[in-house]
């Protein structure tokens, strides 16, 4: 089962170590577009790790990406903007004293021509982004300290899908979310697939990768344990994968 | 997408709800109070001091030597060195870091600036003393240097990780002593006359221009009121009900010209005067009197003001300074290079005390040892009591200046009234602890987090 097209990510050989411990051990693992695909593993397997050196969050030791079929340098937050590669961290990694807005744009603010910051066209270009997202969104002019927990996680998404990411990578985006809200986030995650997205998922909740994820990449100790379609396997050899970190029988071999 | 809110005083009603319409910050309004019922009771206290026996309330309101021409007039320069450093500290403590060098900063800078226009310009490049380039040339070394300085506290601070506390502290004895050394510990002066001009009494731009610079300071204000305004109508956000912005509008023109007027109205000496039109080759006028007006030292600090209030709300540079210590980690997974941002941060707060320095050692007219001694805890104490944050985030420009006039008041008026030294400052220490502790209640009351 081999696909022919080119994948939106490719991640070669990718290795992360902190003093003497390898989070991650020469892991390779690919996206393709319109495609969901979980990265699973117990804390510490090392899929966080994976994913911020996607995010240029934390600088690799070794290994290659490639966005797109050409050899991608991506170093910094700032490099992984270019590829269009947005990331929803499991922190959100919101300024609380600032607005929904200024969170909105933090980083690509909206300048007028004397190079001062636009707050009122960034409250309006927020004030849309969000009646899409979230219709009930009313706290524009708060810092986003005062919002609930998932409106806080809607300016995080909104910040992703406002600036057109072509990938998508969200650490447990509906972890600290009440059941609507899970809704809300999953209903997204299928609109943004159908638009030829490619969303990297990591996630604790198996039930919810069986029903969202296309294919499913799992890691125990830093090393890839496989990759697999997720309508292949049960729950079970999924948890199988987590916690032993063996292939599924009828995969294996 | 119409969004308006029906406006604060139908719902709420009372003075909660005129100021809800109104949009004034509570805690700008506090320092407000706070500063007026400080005037209010030195006005009382000195009165009452000077006032025969008997119980006279009106007259010791109006006999009061606090709230005259004179004494605002003293207490606005005396404020404005140590305004100037604590708007850059404002920034520097949203960014969770501290600068305990301010004061031995500006020594320094001091001590460049005095020397550069004592001697090395005079014997160096043979410019005559009383030359109109040695000013402008020594106050540029100066703030080159303290810039420079400040880079480099930042560049120790941001990319080799050693807490700001640290570095600063070691500055403070470093800069302190570095001043000495350079002068050997001499008094140097006097400065050269253009350069005193940014004293205070020595250097007012008199009663015509003042009032210039005030009608242009009343439009300036109505113009960002206006486009303020007009922003949110054009994107059809909900804005005040008219009347809150008029009165916000006639508020802001009486501030500003009721300032103006206080410093019109303190009369240079007729004996100073006089001096002045001898110096012209003129005789005085029978009966002519003038007002000093605004000093050029107020003047620099206005526009620091506003410049870094601009700065704070207006640009990428301040917004990031905010977001970093809001959040430092989010602000990096943004693309801000927070490294970068605490070089430039401590830059500016050492640009700022070159200012500084400028300013003191002109107002004394010679460059001493001592200067700016302490300064550090002042300008610390004026921003944190301005509502500066320490735990990162949250501060404003306006606050920091208002908590330095805070503590200037305080201080000038127990000196005025005879207070001991040692009470002075034991007041003043207790003022800033009562401050905070008022602060956190009120945040906490407001259900805002720190």
């Amino acid at each position: 089962m081999t696909d022919t097209r080119v994948p939106l990510v490719e991640m070669r050989d990718m290795q992360k170590s902190f003093g003497g411990i390898k989070a991650v051990d020469h892991v390779s693992i690919d996206l393709y577009p319109g495609e969901v695909v979980g990265v699973l593993g117990h804390n510490g397997a090392g899929k966080s790790v994976l994913m911020k050196m996607l995010s240029g969050a934390i600088p690799r030791d070794g290994g290659e990406i490639w966005i797109n079929g050409a050899r991608a340098e991506i170093n910094t937050p700032r490099d992984a903007r270019r590829y269009h590669l947005e990331t929803i961290y499991q922190t959100l990694a919101l300024a609380d004293n600032l607005d929904a807005a200024s969170n909105l744009f933090l980083g690509r603010e909206l300048v007028t021509p004397l190079g001062f910051v636009d707050d009122s066209t960034m409250e309006a270009e927020a004030r849309k982004i969000m009646a899409r997202l979230n219709p009930n969104f009313r706290r524009f002019s708060e810092p986003v300290s005062a919002l609930s927990g998932g409106q806080r996680q809607s300016v995080a998404i909104a910040r992703a899908v406002y600036f057109n990411a072509r990938i998508l990578i969200m650490d447990e985006p509906t972890a600290a979310l009440g059941p609507y809200e899970t809704q809300m986030v999953m209903d997204l995650i299928n609109e943004l697939r159908r638009t030829g997205i490619g969303i990297f998922l990591i996630d604790h909740d198996i039930h919810q990768v069986k029903l969202m994820c296309d294919r499913a990449h799992v890691m125990k100790n830093g090393q890839l344990v496989g990759t697999v379609r997720v309508a292949e396997v049960t729950e079970d050899d999924l948890l199988g994968m987590i916690i032993a970190g063996k292939m599924p029988a009828h995969l294996a071999g | 997408m119409a969004t308006a809110a029906p406006p604060g005083p139908a719902r709420t009603g009372g003075a909660r709800g005129l100021f809800a319409a109104l949009e004034v910050d509570a805690r700008l309004l506090g320092m407000i109070v706070a500063f007026g019922a400080i005037c209010l009771a030195f006005q009382i206290w000195t009165g009452v001091r000077l006032s025969g026996p008997g119980f006279d309330p009106m007259g010791w309101l109006t006999g009061g030597t606090f709230l005259t021409p004179r004494n605002l007039f003293n207490l606005s320069i005396q404020t404005v060195s140590v305004a100037i450093m604590a708007t850059g500290m404002v920034f520097v403590i949203v960014m969770r870091h501290i600068d305990l060098s301010v004061g031995a900063l500006l020594a320094t800078c001091s001590a460049i600036m005095a020397m550069m226009q004592t001697s090395v310009l005079v014997q160096g490049l043979g410019l005559p003393l009383g030359d109109p380039l040695l000013a402008p040339l020594a106050i540029l070394t100066g703030l080159v240097a303290g810039t420079l300085i400040g880079a480099l506290h930042g560049w120790l601070i941001g990319y080799l990780t050693i807490p700001a506390f640290i570095v600063t502290l070691g500055g403070l004895l470093v800069w302190r002593n570095v001043a000495w050394h350079l002068t050997g510990g001499q008094t140097i002066g006097p400065l050269d006359g253009t350069f005193q001009l940014f004293g205070g009494t020595n250097g007012t731009i008199g009663e015509f221009w003042s009032w210039i610079v005030g009608g242009l300071g009343v439009l300036g204000a109505w113009w960002a009121l206006w486009s303020a305004r007009r922003d949110r109508i054009r994107h059809d956000f909900a804005v005040k009900p008219i009347w809150a912005e008029l009165t916000i509008a006639l508020l802001a023109a009486g501030a500003i010209l009721g300032f103006v007027a206080i410093l019109n109205a303190y009369q240079i000496p007729a004996l100073r005067l006089r001096r002045m039109f001898e110096a012209r080759g003129e005789a005085m006028p029978p009966g002519y009197t003038e007002g000093f007006g605004l000093p050029v030292s107020v003047l620099v600090l206005l526009v620091v003001a506003v410049a870094m209030t601009l700065v704070a709300r207006r640009t990428r540079f301040g917004r990031y300074i905010f977001a970093a210590g809001g959040n430092p980690e989010a602000a990096e997974l943004s693309g801000i290079n927070t490294r970068l941002l605490t070089v430039k941060v401590f830059a500016l707060m050492g640009f700022l005390c070159a200012l500084s320095a400028v300013v003191a050692s002109a107002r004394q007219t010679f460059h001493s040892n001592d200067i700016g001694t302490l300064d550090e805890l002042r300008v610390i104490a004026a921003a944190v009591i301005g509502g500066t944050a320490l735990s990162g985030g949250l501060g404003t420009i306006y606050g920091a200046i208002l908590g330095a006039l805070v503590m200037q008041s305080l201080q000038s008026g127990m000196a005025m009234v005879n207070v001991d030294a040692p009470y002075q400052n034991i007041v003043v220490g207790l003022v800033l602890v009562v401050a905070v502790w008022i602060d956190i209640v009120y945040r906490k009351r407001m259900g805002l987090r720190r």
